[in-house]
């Protein structure tokens, strides 16, 4: 064996050691002139289900075309499991499942002569198992008895089933999912969402695009949030929603003393809405809080802490509406 | 599930599985068999209306200078539909269907978003390149011989077959006149291979399949029609389809092979040049579709 190490890349940079996707100062510049992505750097840790969160035109395919090797950046640069995109998606790829900007298929073929093509499509694959990776992937998207139709006849639902296992032909280290769940029925949406789990306990990195905050908020261990090209946070779900304090909720027919009382108690921003007032809590035990309330006369039929939806952290970040920048 | 296990050294063979499930993809598009269809009908067409003309015991084109060559041999000899039915295909079905083929190659899967799909995969841009130009390679030689069975077929039925004189006036047997027209069906193909790279180049120009095919067969026609003015002789061999019909030349005793050889060259440059910008264009291109 001659020396290998000038065939591999160099050592990995530090905060990147543990990471299946790294990008740095990742931009994409369109012909059109369209600046879709601008200065990405990007963290996915591996092991992690990944939401990939923004409105529509905030440039999430666009950062999936990228990390395809679909297209080239415009500056910065990309690694997906550790090696240069796109020079290397000879060898990244095979490792990768994707579905990019939903399904496509060949309408005058059926399912499975679908995946058969795609599967023929990687070098990769190994022809005597190939039926029979087929047949799993297409049960584990619940295909199966579909598998003989010609996919013109599909549904939308179904497509982006076949879609999904095109992506599960082999077992994958990274699984791209561009908005997987569009076009489901709310059935097919618990499938899918329950094969991302199944698949992440497997110990695959599943990275998922969506508009949709409560999806990523259901699946996702970590989720980074897009506006207009740019990065706006990222991080654990967890510790996203935690930046924000949530608001303090009473449930109570007695909402104008309510209100008087948590004023007194040294809430900020108390909001009077028919049964209730919301407020941001102060910094003390809110069972002091509690007590003042009943101290007072007050009939509190509910009083907890709302805690704070991604789309609050979202209109937190953002300072804006969920909308399309023009 | 090991890295190890993941990142399997793939057996060279199981390149070529793309390329097998490329020609079987191809041959089930509707498309494809209308066109093989249509290659097919054209033999009957011109052996019936050869058979109907000449029903009298007259001969067709008598002058000899008329029609698609050897059109007047064939009541002596059904063999010679080949070599007519080629003949008449040539400047311009064949290459129609050629490009329809090579102008879909990748702008139809662009289309279709099927492209990404087979990128990811990774198919491999050149891996996708090559297969597509094979294929479109297999379908001249296919559509040929489509055109060749054919015309065999219906000269058989329709007319007696038997040893046949070749434009030098010299006798060859029946046996060697079918190895003449399987020279030639080859001739014919490797005639085709200059447009099918030039239609592949197209197909890597735009993300529409019709655009393609359109423009390609739109060049066929300017080529053909360009060939005819005299004002561009100067121009005139660097036409792909200038010397096509040299493959009459192989009916000579002995066969005259200087025309030929230029033909072959001119499509090799066309492969090359086209095959070149094809694949610089395609490698490099931002697959946005
Ligand atoms: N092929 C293209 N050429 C030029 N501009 C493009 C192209 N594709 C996308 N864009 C622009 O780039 C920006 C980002 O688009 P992108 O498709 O990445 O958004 P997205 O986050 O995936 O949106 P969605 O949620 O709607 O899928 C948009 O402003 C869009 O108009
Ligand atoms: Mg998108």
């Amino acid at each position: 064996m001659t020396d290998m190490s000038a065939a591999e890349p160099g050592p990995e940079q530090p905060d990147a050691g543990d990471s299946v996707i790294v990008t740095r100062a990742l931009t994409k510049r369109y012909r059109g002139g369209q600046l879709a992505v601008d200065g990405l750097d990007l963290t996915v840790p591996a092991g992690s289900v990944f939401g990939f969160l923004g409105p529509n035109g905030s440039g999430k395919t666009t950062t999936i075309r990228m990390l395809m090797g679909l297209i080239e950046p415009t500056s910065g640069t990309a690694r997906v499991l550790g090696r240069p995109m796109p020079r290397a998606t000879r060898t990244v790829l095979p490792q990768v499942g994707a579905l990019i900007e939903g399904p496509a298929l060949y309408g005058f073929l059926s399912g499975r002569d679908n995946l058969l093509r795609y599967d023929a499509g990687d070098p990769t694959a190994d022809p005597r198992t190939r039926r029979q990776r087929i047949a799993a992937a297409l049960d584990r998207v619940g295909l199966t008895a579909a598998a003989g139709k010609k996919a013109r006849a599909y549904s939308l639902g179904m497509k982006q089933r076949l879609g999904l296992a095109a992506a599960l032909l082999q077992p994958r280290r990274l699984l791209v999912l561009d908005e997987p769940t569009n076009g489901l029925d709310p059935q097919g949406m618990r499938e899918i969402r329950s094969l991302i789990r199944e698949l992440a306990s497997d110990g695959t990195t599943v990275f998922l695009s969506s508009h949709l905050l409560d999806e990523i908020e259901q699946v996702c261990t970590h989720a980074a949030v897009m506006a207009q090209g740019r990065l706006i946070t990222q991080g654990a779900v967890g510790d996203l929603a935690a930046g924000m304090r949530g608001r303090l909720v009473v449930t109570t027919p007695d909402t104008a003393d309510a209100a008087r009382v948590l004023k007194e108690q040294g809430a900020g921003d108390v909001v009077v809405t028919e049964d209730q007032v919301t407020a941001e809590p102060p910094d003390r035990d809110l069972a002091d809080l509690n007590a003042a309330l009943v101290t007072a006369g007050v009939r509190v039929r509910g009083f907890g802490v709302e805690r704070p939806s991604l789309e609050d952290a979202f209109v937190a970040l953002t300072g804006e509406g969920f909308d399309v920048a023009g | 599930m090991s890295q190890a296990e993941l990142t399997r050294p793939a057996s060279v063979l199981w390149t070529f599985g793309l390329l097998r499930n490329e020609l079987r993809t191809t041959l089930r598009r509707w498309r494809t068999l209308a066109l093989l269809g249509v290659l097919a009908a054209v033999p009957v067409l011109v052996g019936v209306a050869v058979k109907i003309e000449t029903g009298d015991g007259g001969s067709v084109g008598g002058g000899g200078g008329e029609g698609p060559a050897f059109i007047s041999q064939i009541t002596n000899n059904g063999l010679f539909l080949v070599f007519t039915a080629l003949a008449a295909t040539l400047p311009f079905f064949l290459p129609m269907a050629i490009g329809v083929v090579a102008g879909d190659a990748i702008a139809g899967e662009a289309n279709a978003g099927t492209l990404r799909y087979l990128l990811v995969a990774p198919a491999g841009r050149t891996r996708l390149l090559l297969t597509k130009y094979a294929t479109t390679m297999a379908f001249c030689l296919l559509a040929t011989l489509v055109v060749a069975v054919s015309a065999l077929t219906v000269g058989a039925l329709l007319f007696p077959l038997g040893d046949l004189t070749t434009i030098s006036g010299t006798q060859i047997s029946f046996t060697e006149g079918l190895g003449r027209a399987l020279l030639i069906a080859l001739i014919v193909a490797a005639s085709l291979t200059g447009v099918a790279a030039l239609g592949l180049f197209v197909s890597t120009l735009t993300n529409s399949g019709i655009a393609a095919m359109a423009t390609t067969v739109g060049l066929l026609i300017t080529i053909q029609i360009l060939d005819q003015i005299p004002q561009l002789d100067a121009l005139q061999p660097y036409f792909f389809s200038h010397y096509w019909l040299s493959f009459a030349d192989l009916m000579r005793d002995p066969i005259y092979w200087d025309d030929l050889v230029k033909n072959l060259g001119l499509q090799a440059l066309y492969a090359g040049v086209f095959g070149s910008a094809a694949w610089a264009r395609f490698t490099a291109k931002d697959i946005t579709a």
